[in-house]
């Protein structure tokens, strides 16, 4: 039961440290995206451990080339964990179509990792067919991954439907952040 | 040794939480809705053995809820006969009531009562019905709530709904933490309990038949799961736990199956899950999202949401399997249907104006009404008398609950103090 909040702090530092860095998932959302998932995930005490990893970060950049795990790269697209989807759509655009690419590569050259995919949906329409939906979104990660070369087994599909939001405003801007895959490592 | 943490989880769980009680107001009330006086009952025992509900007072409470009564303040009455041979018809006559009610309650035993009541034609002077119930101090309440049904369904002519309860879901968010509960409520609101409290998503709670058990859907160890509850001694077991989506679990009208929603074959399906045989059939088998089964009351159809037409309708299929005939047919946007217990209507959320809503579909003349005013409506469910509809509805950015009566004429808000509340589903008539 408790294991569920743990999966999280991988996202969670991600957005902490590189908020700016996540690719703009509206015109106009970018801001608000990194300032509510850092509220509805993060706590201090996940912060500082992570202010350590920061410093080594700055270090690492400034020599021009990643020599950690790519997955720790900032600047990697493989730091773009959350793919945004439009309103009753799992179709993925070619922005997203990229960091997929970027993930499927990182995963099909590493074989024991897995990946969790996390679909979600905005509040709109009805919890169940939200849960559908969510699944629906998730999947179609999924298959662009398998495509590119990652086994089934690497990959972990949940639905959340509508009710883990990552912003909880009734608004546009709010549902444009709550229709989302989160690449969960 | 998890599982014996998690029934002391539950056990923990299990204590009513007293400052969550449900609030609920009448938004709006039949016009030439029927007086009724409901004359406090007399307690014919010792002064310190007083019974401590006021079991009059709840009555009209009941009554004056449904918004088909128009109850008359206690301050008002001339008189406070607790008999029919007290009463003086006249009396009420002037005060423009039309029924009354008298009562009396007695001690029986060290812990018991007896309550008798009397319901009279104010016109006619004439007694309609009139009955003597034993009770105990723990079952007051809910014998004042059978007392409401009795007098509702002599002058309304339905069976009441009071003495039943909902099942809702409660979320609340603290620190970054997120808190779902499944609670039970009386359906006035009181006594809600806690019967399951989680740390991750948990949801559409279904009664059984018996009113004896809830299944629910819950994400617990990053999966989904349907588990069939014990809603008196806590107990659970978990139904299934196929790969993908286990959700939307429905209990057929004779309670042997579960209609649910899986998602192991790789996109969401029908399936009708036999208890007795512990056996599985598929019933839809489609690429589309298939989900929210519900049972006719006859248990030979189910009605569910299929996108395969491009956008979520209703459709309807056997029970036992077969070919799906599409139901809806006006808006662009119908899900989440349930049939009202006569099996003529369906309540569903409609998508108008880009707004969800309640509304109600004549299965017979294909008429659909739709009933709420909100912009985010979901989750509506019948009273089991097919009287009113609750659901869940948006105040500001809360989510609260609502109920409103078939023909669209009586409004009800039902709140909490805090957090969200979302999911409500009434309880079978609870018989005894």
């Amino acid at each position: 039961m408790f294991t569920i909040l743990t999966r999280w702090v991988p996202i969670t530092l991600c957005l902490l440290i590189f908020a700016g860095c996540s690719s703009s998932p509206t015109k106009e959302g970018e801001q608000e995206g990194a300032e509510v998932t850092e509220q509805s995930t993060g706590s201090s005490g996940t912060y500082e451990g992570t202010e350590g990893a920061g410093a080594t970060t700055s270090a690492a950049s400034e020599a021009g080339s990643w020599s950690g795990d790519p997955l720790d790269d900032p600047y990697s697209l493989l730091a773009t964990r959350i793919l945004y989807f439009d309103f009753d759509q799992s179709s993925i655009g070619m922005d997203n179509r990229e960091i997929i690419r970027a993930h499927a590569e990182y995963l099909a050259s590493n074989p024991h990792v897995s990946v969790r995919l996390e679909g979600h949906a905005d509040e709109r329409g009805t919890r169940e067919y939200n849960l559908g939906l969510g699944e629906r979104r998730a999947n179609a990660v999924r298959s662009l991954l398998m495509a590119e070369g990652v086994a089934d087994n690497q990959i972990i599909v949940i639905s959340y439907g509508e009710e883990r939001p990552a912003s909880m405003m009734n608004n546009e801007e709010s549902w444009a952040l709550n229709r989302r895959v989160e690449l969960v490592y | 040794m998890k599982y014996l943490l998690l029934i002391l989880f539950l056990a923990l769980s299990w204590q009513p939480a007293a400052n969550a009680e449900l609030t609920i107001e009448i938004t709006e009330g039949v016009e030439g809705a029927l007086p009724i006086a409901v004359v406090p009952f007399r307690w014919q025992g010792k002064t310190q053995t007083t019974p401590r509900e006021d079991v009059s007072a709840i009555i009209q409470a009941d009554l004056h809820r449904s918004g088909r009564f128009k109850t008359l303040p206690r301050n008002d009455m001339l008189a406070k006969p607790a008999s029919g041979d007290e009463v003086e018809f006249k009396d009420w006559r002037v005060l423009g009531v039309e029924n009354l009610v008298v009562g009396q309650i007695q001690p029986n035993g060290s812990k018991g009562f007896i309550i008798r009541f009397q319901l009279f034609d104010v016109f006619r002077g004439e007694q309609l019905t009139g009955y003597s119930i034993p009770t105990t101090a723990g079952s007051l309440r809910t014998t004042a709530h059978h007392i409401a049904d009795l007098i509702y369904e002599q002058l309304i002519g339905v069976p009441g709904a009071f003495a039943t309860r909902v099942a809702y879901i409660t979320s609340k968010t603290e620190g970054g933490n997120t808190q779902v509960d499944l609670r039970i409520a009386d359906a006035d609101g009181y006594s809600p309990e806690t019967i399951v409290s989680s740390d991750v998503p948990l949801m559409s709670p279904a009664w059984s038949p018996d009113g004896r058990k809830i299944a629910y859907a819950s994400s617990e160890k990053g999966s989904w799961g349907i588990y069939i509850q014990e809603v008196y001694t806590g107990r659970r077991q978990k139904v299934t736990a196929f790969k993908g989506i286990n959700s939307a679990p429905a209990w057929s009208p004779d309670g042997r199956k579960l209609a649910m929603t899986l998602s192991k074959d790789g996109n969401p399906d029908i399936f009708v899950f036999n208890m007795t045989t512990r056996k599985l059939r598929p019933i839809t088998r489609h690429y589309a999202i298939d989900t929210e089964p519900s049972w006719s009351p006859d248990g030979r159809h189910l009605v569910f949401t299929s996108d395969r037409g491009g956008k979520p309708q209703i459709y309807r299929v056997p029970s036992f399997g077969g070919k799906a005939e599409r139901v809806t047919f006006q808006n662009a946007y119908n899900a989440r249907a349930s049939y009202s217990p006569d099996g003529k209507l369906l309540t569903l959320v409609t998508r108008e104006d880009g707004r969800y809503r309640i509304a109600v579909l004549d299965l017979a003349s294909g008429v659909m009404q739709v009933l709420s005013r909100g912009d985010l409506d979901e989750s509506p469910s019948f009273a089991p008398n097919g009287s009113m509809i609750i659901y869940a509805t948006k105040a500001g950015r809360r989510s609260v609950l609502a109920a409103v009566s078939v023909d669209g004429r009586v409004r009800q808000k039902l709140a909490l103090q805090e957090g969200d509340v979302r999911e409500p589903v009434w309880s079978p008539l609870q018989k005894n």
